[in-house]
């Protein structure tokens, strides 16, 4: 049996009904509220329509007959159910959002309103070309913005989120060993131990088989161990750099000269690229493709898990394989690439691999991200990733008072710590994590990287002031504090207390998927 | 009947020519609550160490390996429609399948209870 | 800069905390040779300055609500009620993140559980994931998903399948092995595809309405397919046809794929848009992406959870179902919000305005000379055959102001059969004076 142990209780410790109960279950500010299935209805409706004329329909024969199934609000039920909603949440615009990894910065609104712009927002994919000029110029001028800030010659733009980034860079690794000659040997690729987890998913997903890399007692790919890995079977290898643990891989160039004197490629996962924006350029570092997160490094915002945005940079090498569709300018203005036929006659070399997505990429993201990168330009983005590398080593500094971290010295973006300020203390990570959310804070990323026992990861983004900062810290300490003070190991397993729900039953969820609403059955008199 | 232990944390025990398969206590434990359990068709074939079964708590998954080669006999249905049954009695009850070994050589190969504890415990 | 808090002042006092000397000294680890790079870009700018660059780009585009406006293939231009897009920007749900900790993303999860239970009614499935990138890469997926519970490699893509989703799908497919059987355009709509499947095949995918608006009966496919322990993908891209037509689940679809832009989404000129994902419930567990279940808290309260995790990326990792990561959060929230608002009734009126539109336009096509009709039975959107190359014509109109539809050669670039195809699409935005419009405008250019 293999084993992936995160190592966290999924089942809430039986904790007793709160006293204070309201007859409503509502407290105060926080409305409890039922599924729009419980309070809408199927002859109900918020919006109001034409009547239509009742002509003959010319379907086919296959009308829909009988019930859907859809509950309609009328719109102030439907602005109320929403809102009450949206006040169950934890956002960034609420406070500090630590979540290592994920970048959970401010979205500036500046951004919303140019993606909301009709010339943006209300163009479709497929109009003529000559009607959607602004549109692809725009596009370009990311993609411009994009390569300069990587120092790389290519970037595809269709991907749309970072995984399908990865998997874009991926396969055009892929692609360059079909045109080598060389897909059937190279099968290999290497990811360190301490990588996302969509990493060894896209290999797969491209037919590539994983070996893992260890990591040194400093948190960074074992040099060593890498170089023994290598062979004429590798395809490439897969980094993330700043690295999952905060760090910047200070070997990268070597990294880099190895695998490609083995004849394999550098993928470097570019979820992290926030923390050197215009410190350091992929492209200087021997990157073959990175992908980068519109929604973490430039500020789409992330909205409760998606859309994302994840533009892949391609080296000189990988250049010929990228995905259709493409922007080019030419003698008619700006034009799309969309076909491989029509890729080869306007770039002279290009052999796509394919086509990711039915348009042309997540142009409401570019908007956003180019409104953010415009706005900072380059001497902002240089004074955003230091400040956010400043944010973290000043939050890693304040925090080592109590808590351990998991690598000496300075970090980048964020700060790794171990859970071993806990051990004897009985308090379990997760339920430190979990007296965060009654404090008002978000939780960091916690089990990840699998490499650090009971991580925690924190990342503060340049968007917080030392003074949330400083709050943030003095309530993490005292938490810390009071752990190690024991008595309060009960307190921790029943946080959170103050949230709109105690602990959720995950084991119930996953052994009886309930996965829709289903009306439930007509209730049996009691007999 | 003689119990004997893989490293990945299978248990086997014979009874009679049939070999009969679990995971250890140790395993259950590490796991967490179970929630899934996928086994193997009924004639089926496996070479030691081959994917043979699927068990799954909220936050791992894991594949259980045969732990010896041959041909599976009959599945546990019982832990597939209550999965908690694995936390409950994983070295009993909470069996995963019945293997007609094709190599018994394997079996006497694999950990002797006390070797077992030792490297589980290490 | 003003999204830095961080003063000067701030970051001597936390340099000195810390224990450096510079900032750079934080970056230690940078090769020497590579740090801070000269960077060849404008430096900051105010919003002003920005809304005015952006304004300029904007205007060198004709957005669809500007035009009589026939384009469609796989998105379409419909009217979204202004409380959708008030609620998307409220912060909580802006600026939240996946709901890893369910206590304080309930609102999140909550939502989903709805859109999820809307997609799983609507397309006739037992169980919907919490969305995917759009329709094309759920379609792609499902062909994978297709492949982990057949355990067999091929794939029949049918004629009618939007040629973009048929590329994505290839792609994908290809990459692990898969052989992919793509036909060619189906525009009469003709093809036997019931004849291709065979014992090897995964799935047969097809589209309803397919890319030539043509309304599909899928029952047979759907019997053929069982017969051969094949699945059968359903993909839908004007989700708003499920209002009027059967859906594919009654059909006998195994799963149904889709794109929901129609439903609370812009165009944003080809995304973001929400990718929809159903299926039964027996395959539940070899879906990708992720999904919302409910549960009770400590206190015995309902509250929902992301569940069956062990599925994805984060756990299983080189076995996961999927690499898939972020979802359309918010774009399924606009979903989820605006089907609210339509409510069964509503959506049902929303789909018989659409097809009454596009046959009012259709006659009006007709009647222009020169035309053949290639489509009879039809949703919003019906395909005919220009007696001269479509895109010369789309363009000729598009200078008279009028967006006519999409030409076959942007769809079917290498395939010179197709070059004088037009598709057109109609919704509940069209008025009689954009179908005059657009018939007077064929007649001049014919």
């Amino acid at each position: 049996m293999a084993m992936n142990d995160q190592g966290r209780p999924t089942r809430p410790t039986n904790i007793g009904a709160n006293e204070k109960r309201t007859f409503t279950g509502n407290r105060a500010l926080e409305i409890e509220e039922a599924l729009i299935f419980e309070i809408g209805d199927a002859g109900r409706s918020g919006v109001d329509l034409d009547e239509p004329t009742g002509a003959p329909s010319r379907l086919g024969g296959l009308e829909r007959e009988g019930e859907i199934g859809l509950p309609g609000l009328a719109e102030p039920e439907a602005m109320r159910h929403y809102v009450r909603l949206s006040q169950k949440n934890y956002a960034i615009d609420m406070g500090p959002f630590p979540l290592g990894s994920c970048t959970m910065k401010h979205n500036p609104r500046l951004n919303e309103k140019m993606a909301r712009l009709p010339g943006f927002a209300d163009i479709h994919p497929l109009q003529p070309e000559k009607t959607v000029q602004g549109a692809l110029e725009l596009i370009d001028t990311l993609a411009h913005w994009l390569k300069t800030l990587t120092g790389m010659p290519a970037v595809a733009m269709s991907p749309k989120a970072g995984a399908h980034g990865e998997l874009c860079g991926m396969m055009a690794i892929k692609a360059a060993l079909v045109a080598r000659g060389e897909v059937e040997t190279r099968k290999r690729v290497l990811v360190p131990e301490s990588a996302h987890g969509t990493n060894p998913a896209t290999a797969v997903q491209c037919g590539f088989t994983v070996d893992d890399i260890p990591a040194t007692e400093d948190g960074r790919v074992d040099l060593e161990a890498f170089k023994a890995k290598l062979g004429p079977d590798v395809a490439g290898i897969m980094v993330t750099n700043p690295n999952t643990c905060g760090l910047f891989e200070r070997e990268i160039r070597e990294i880099a000269d190895a695998v490609h004197e083995a004849g394999g490629y550098f993928y470097c996962d570019g979820a992290n690229f926030n923390a050197i924006v215009c410190k350091a350029r992929p492209g200087d570092l021997g990157v073959d493709a990175m992908h980068i997160n519109l929604h973490k490094t430039f500020s789409t915002p992330h909205g409760g898990g998606g859309p994302g945005s994840g533009p892949t940079v391609l080296s000189e090498a990988l250049a010929p394989f990228a995905p259709v569709p493409f922007v080019v300018f030419g003698p008619h203005g700006h034009h799309l690439a969309e076909s491989r036929a029509e890729a080869s006659e306007v770039v002279e070399g290009a052999q796509p691999f394919g086509r990711m997505t039915a348009f042309h990429g997540q142009m409401g993201m570019f908007v956003r991200a180019l409104s953010h990168m415009m706005s900072h330009g380059s001497d902002g983005l240089r004074q955003a990733s230091e400040d956010a590398v400043l944010n973290a080593n000043y939050v890693q500094k304040r925090l080592s008072a109590e808590m351990t971290p998991a690598f000496p010295g300075f970090c980048m973006h964020e700060a790794l710590f171990d859970d071993s300020f806990l051990d004897g203390t009985g308090v379990a990570t997760i339920d430190f994590a979990k007296a965060m959310i009654d404090e008002g804070y978000h939780p960091m990323t916690m089990y990840f990287p699998l490499v650090v026992h009971g991580a925690m990861l924190i990342e503060p983004t340049e968007t917080e002031s030392k003074r949330e900062l400083d709050l943030f810290c003095d309530a993490l300490l005292s938490l810390a504090r009071e752990a190690k003070a024991g008595g309060a190991v009960e307190k921790f397993a029943a946080a959170p207390v103050f949230a709109p729900r105690r602990r959720l039953d995950e084991t119930a969820a996953a052994r009886k998927p309930v996965l829709r609403y289903v009306e439930p059955a007509p209730a049996q008199a009691a007999e | 009947m003689t119990t004997k232990f893989t490293k990945e944390h299978e248990w086997v025990r014979m009874e009679g020519d049939v070999a009969v398969v679990g995971i250890t206590p140790h395993a259950a434990e590490q796991l967490g609550d179970v929630v899934f359990v996928e086994l193997p068709d009924i004639g089926k074939s496996f070479k030691e160490n081959d994917d043979m079964a699927v068990v799954e708590s909220v936050k791992a998954a894991s594949d259980v390996y045969a732990p010896i080669s041959g041909e599976i006999l009959e599945i546990n249905d019982a832990i597939v429609e209550d999965p908690a049954k694995v936390n409950e009695d994983p070295a009993g009850a909470a069996w995963f399948v019945k293997i007609r070994p094709s190599n018994p050589a394997e079996f006497d190969a694999l950990m002797d209870e006390a070797q077992y504890k030792e490297f589980a415990g290490s | 800069m003003r999204y830095l808090p961080l003063n000067d002042a701030d970051r001597r006092e936390m340099l000195a905390v810390v224990g450096a000397s510079a900032i750079d000294d934080l970056f230690e680890d940078v090769p020497n040779e590579a740090l801070n790079p000269e960077i060849d870009l404008p430096r900051r700018q105010g919003e002003l300055q920005v809304e005015r660059a952006f304004a300029g780009l904007a205007s060198k585009n004709v957005p669809a609500s500007s035009v009589p406006f026939f384009v469609g293939a796989g998105a379409y231009k419909h009217h979204v009620p202004a409380t959708v897009d008030h609620i998307i920007q409220r912060s909580e749900f802006l600026t939240s993140y996946t709901p890893y900790q369910p206590e304080v993303a309930q609102g999140t999860l909550q939502y989903l559980f709805e859109f999820q239970s809307q997609v799983a009614a609507l397309t006739g499935m037992d169980v919907a994931n919490a969305s995917m990138y759009d329709g094309s890469t759920a379609t792609a997926e499902a062909a994978l998903m297709a492949r982990r519970v057949t355990k067999k490699s091929k794939v029949v893509l049918s004629g009618g399948l939007h040629p973009h989703y048929a590329a994505v799908t290839r792609t994908n497919s290809e990459l692990v092995g898969d052989t992919v059987l793509r036909l060619g355009p189906d525009a009469d709509g003709t093809q036997d595809l019931i004849g291709l499947i065979d014992d090897d095949t995964s799935c047969v995918v097809v589209q309803t309405p397919d890319i030539f608006g043509r309304v599909r009966d899928l029952a047979p496919i759907a019997e053929a397919a069982h017969a051969k322990g094949a699945l059968l993908v359903a993909v839908v891209t004007e989700i708003v046809s499920l209002g009027a037509l059967k859906s594919p689940g009654e059909m006998g679809a195994d799963i149904v794929v889709g794109e929901g832009q129609s439903i609370g989404n812009a165009l944003n000129f080809g995304g973001p848009y929400v990718g929809l994902f159903a299926t039964r419930q027996k395959y539940v567990r070899q879906a990708p992406g992720r999904l919302c279940g409910e549960t009770t808290d400590a206190e015995g309260q309902r509250g929902f959870v992301l569940t069956l995790s062990t599925r994805e990326q984060h756990i299983r990792r080189d076995k996961a179902t999927s690499n898939i990561c972020t979802n359309s959060g918010l774009c399924c929230l606009a979903f989820t919000i605006h089907m609210s608002l339509l409510g069964e009734a509503g959506l049902k009126k929303l789909a018989r305005l659409n097809h009454e539109a596009a046959c009012r336009t259709y006659d009006a096509v007709a009647a222009v000379p020169g035309v053949e009709m290639l489509t009879d039975r039809f949703f919003n959107e019906f395909a005919v055959r220009l007696p001269k190359n479509a895109e010369g014509v789309v363009d000729a109109l598009a200078d008279r102001g009028v967006l006519a539809g999409v030409p076959g050669g942007r769809l079917w670039p290498d395939n010179p059969e197709m070059e004088n195809v037009l598709l057109v699409a109609a919704t509940e935005t069209t008025t009689d004076d954009h179908i005059a419009a657009l018939a007077s405008a064929l007649k001049e250019v014919l």
